[in-house]
């Protein structure tokens, strides 16, 4: 079974942010693995791992940023791919998905690419459903177990899980599946993993390697803001019993339209 | 000169710090409050392959070079000494005292599980009477046969109930005309018959962990499993701390860290007098001051694991890293604790079990009295080291992984 996982580079979720003029930054934080694609990585060695088959990373990013592309393969992955090109800054979810989706069609005969559910810093968790769109495959969302994959018969079922309940889909394959956390903790990088991952090499593609044009963006930032703080007043409610406090308190409440 | 990390340090540190995060900080007031290991960390720090890092793939391990080792021990001591104190034991004072000086065939036997963590290791020299004097310790090993018959006590011992596997000094030779000439050392299966051993409680730091006391009434050992040579005890244990006190060392930098983390964290929300406390200078003075005793004891201590990978001799270097680190980390601590002033003084915040926990590391794997006796030797050239029958070998990337 030939499975991709799509991987992202954030700044580290420890860092603090800044908003200045429009722009973000993390000062020198460092960059890791997007935290949910982690679960993506770690479904797709176990898929690999009992249907036999590889496992292939895929990071569309900068070329020096290899942090997400290193910590897959620290984890077990097989090989790897970065698609980097400077024509693909400042890129939307549509033009990702397009590099993507080439870069997924390059790589060839690929049964299943999975992705994290969204990032934790642009959080649209759009890329998932663009890729598969595409790509012309199902697309298989907020995934937490796979119940059954059957790449002899080009079928699997997944597990859905949303607030509202849990759903079973049947789905032919190749398919495109976003996995969420509640598909179980994403495993340490091996000390093995490690020493071989800081020696892997891996081919980056540009956009001429992927034969296509510079894809253009359908939606820009053309302002980031800082939510407005909010002044924040304590009081300490006063009186002689529990029941006139609680009165007191539920008046306030009422007047504030708490409640 | 490269004072870079590389990648894959880089790599191990964050794996290291993620389990620790992870699995063990949640929980880690409720462990030191109950005065007990939790049961789960040193089955994972086995399976994670923490217990065998720094040794060659051939005898179980991780292949990874003793920097990878001093990370991972910043990384876990940031979290808690008792992680950390679990390293020192099991992966410095036995396992590499077992790659230095074991035979072939000990490392087969008794290296390979043990760097696989299938077996736990401790280091069990300091007793009732003889701490700091090792020289003089009681403990005796009586020929007998094809083995030794082991009596007396050993106190103070790290891991003593957990562990299934003692690195042991004794005596042997109680007529050898100088004290130190009459140890040896030896490997001894802490399940054999006439071993008693238990914790000890009560004690100020390192709740979460186990320390306790070895008793051995007419315990036979074969003479195969001693460690280096008869009359070789004394050396065989001062290598074994050059092990050790690297771990201390990178762990207590480990621990500065986490007070300084800690602190500005805190001094950044606390405001007094109007202000945040971090914009006032004598607090300033006190960041400041973790902020540089961080780097030069971390600076002390990546000096120390370069020069064990380049297999030099570091008795000097590493004794001064382990001094001024558990120095550092005992000062940070204290000041994070006031930094925090009286919510500092409670475990809700984790600055006052650093402090604790700090202390321990002032004493054991030599008091700094002792390291600071060994640097005054070396520096007035009274103190030279002598090569050794076996040194504590190089880390080679070819044959280690
Ligand atoms: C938490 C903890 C864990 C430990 N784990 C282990 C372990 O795993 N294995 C093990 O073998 N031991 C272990 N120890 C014991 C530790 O190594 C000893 O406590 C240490 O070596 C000091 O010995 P002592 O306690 O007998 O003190 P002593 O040797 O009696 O020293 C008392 C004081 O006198 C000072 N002193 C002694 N000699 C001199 C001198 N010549 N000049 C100046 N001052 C001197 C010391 O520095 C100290 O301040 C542990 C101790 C603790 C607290
Ligand atoms: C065991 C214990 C018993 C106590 N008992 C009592 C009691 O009986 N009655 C009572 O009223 N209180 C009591 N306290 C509280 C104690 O008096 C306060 O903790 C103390 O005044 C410090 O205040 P704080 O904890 O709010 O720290 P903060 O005032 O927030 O100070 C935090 C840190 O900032 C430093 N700092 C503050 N301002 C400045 C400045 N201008 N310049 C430089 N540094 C500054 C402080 O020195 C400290 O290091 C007790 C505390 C403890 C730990």
């Amino acid at each position: 079974m030939k499975i991709i996982v799509c991987v992202k580079q954030v700044p580290d979720t420890a860092a603090t942010m800044e908003v200045e003029n429009g722009n973000i930054s993390w000062g020198d934080a460092p960059l890791i693995i997007n935290p949910w694609d982690e679960f993506a990585v770690e479904a797709a060695l176990n898929l690999a791992a009992d249907q036999g088959g590889e496992v292939t990373a895929l990071c569309l990013g900068k070329e020096e940023e290899t942090e997400a592309i290193k910590h897959a393969l620290a984890m077990g992955a097989d090989a790897a791919v970065l698609v980097s090109d400077p024509a693909l800054k400042g890129s939307d979810t549509v033009a990702a998905s397009k590099v993507l989706a080439a870069a997924i069609t390059k790589i060839g005969e690929v049964d299943l690419v999975l992705f994290g559910q969204q990032s934790v810093d642009t959080d649209t968790g759009l890329l998932p459903v663009q890729v598969a769109r595409l790509l012309k495959w199902p697309s298989l969302t907020l995934v937490s177990k796979f119940k059954e994959v059957t790449p002899a018969e080009g079928s699997l079922q997944v597990i859905r899980s949303m607030e509202e309940g849990n759903q079973v889909i049947k789905s032919r394959l190749p398919a495109v599946v976003s996995v969420t956390k509640d598909y179980g903790e994403p495993r340490y990088p091996s000390f093995m993993g490690i020493r071989k991952a800081s020696k892997a090499e891996y081919p980056v593609w540009t956009l001429t390697d992927l034969g296509i044009d510079p894809p253009s963006s359908s939606i820009s930032w053309p302002e980031v803001n800082k939510p407005v703080e909010k002044e924040i007043v304590t009081e300490i409610i006063d009186g002689d019993t529990p029941e006139e406090k609680a009165k007191t308190l539920v008046e306030k409440l009422i007047a504030e339209k708490v409640l | 000169m490269d004072f870079g990390l590389s990648e894959e340090h880089h790599m191990v540190q964050r794996m290291v710090r993620d389990f620790a995060v992870k699995e063990v900080a949640p929980t880690i007031q409720e462990q030191d409050r109950l005065g007990e290991m939790d049961p789960q960390v040193l089955p994972r720090m086995a399976e994670l392959g923490i217990l065998g890092i720094t040794i060659p793939l051939k005898y179980g391990g991780q292949g990874m070079d003793y920097i990878s080792l001093g990370l991972a021990c910043e990384e876990l001591e940031a979290v808690d000494t008792s992680l950390r104190v679990v390293i020192s034991v099991h992966n410095g004072l036995t396992c590499l005292t077992l790659l230095q000086w074991g035979t072939e065939e000990q490392k087969n036997k008794f290296l390979v599980p043990l760097a696989q963590g299938e077996k736990i290791g401790c280091g069990a020299f300091t007793e009732p009477g003889a701490g700091s004097d090792l020289s003089h310790l009681q403990t005796t090993g009586k020929i007998d046969g094809s083995c030794y018959i082991l009596n007396g006590e050993k106190m103070w011992i790290s891991l003593a109930t957990a562990a299934d596997y003692a690195v042991v000094t004794v005596r042997t030779n109680p007529k050898a005309s100088k004290a130190y000439q009459g140890l040896s050392t030896f490997l001894v299966d802490l399940h054999s018959p006439g071993i008693s051993r238990g914790d000890l409680h009560g004690k100020l730091g390192v709740r979460a962990g186990s320390t306790g006391w070895i008793a051995f009434q007419d315990v036979r050992v074969p003479a195969e499993n001693m460690i280096g040579k008869e009359g070789e005890g004394f050396k065989v244990t001062m290598s074994a701390f050059d092990s050790g006190r690297y771990t201390v060392a990178a762990g207590a930098t480990g621990l500065i860290g986490a007070a300084l983390d800690a602190s500005k964290t805190y001094a950044d929300q606390r405001k007094a007098f109007g202000e945040k406390i971090s914009d006032l200078q004598l607090i300033k003075a006190k960041i400041a001051r973790m902020s540089l005793d961080y780097q030069a004891a971390r600076l002390l201590y990546l000096k120390a694991g370069w020069m064990k990978n380049k297999g030099l001799r570091n008795t000097r270097e590493t004794s001064a890293a382990k001094w001024y680190a558990t120095e550092a980390s005992f000062q940070a601590a204290s000041e994070a604790v006031q930094i925090h002033g009286a919510y500092g003084y409670s475990d809700e915040y984790p600055v006052e079990r650093y402090l604790r926990n700090a202390k321990g590391a002032m004493i054991y794997e030599g008091s700094n009295e002792i390291q600071s006796l060994i640097q005054a030797d070396y520096a007035l050239e009274r103190r030279q080291d002598k090569k050794l029958r076996k040194e504590s070998p190089p880390y080679d990337h070819e044959s280690w992984t």
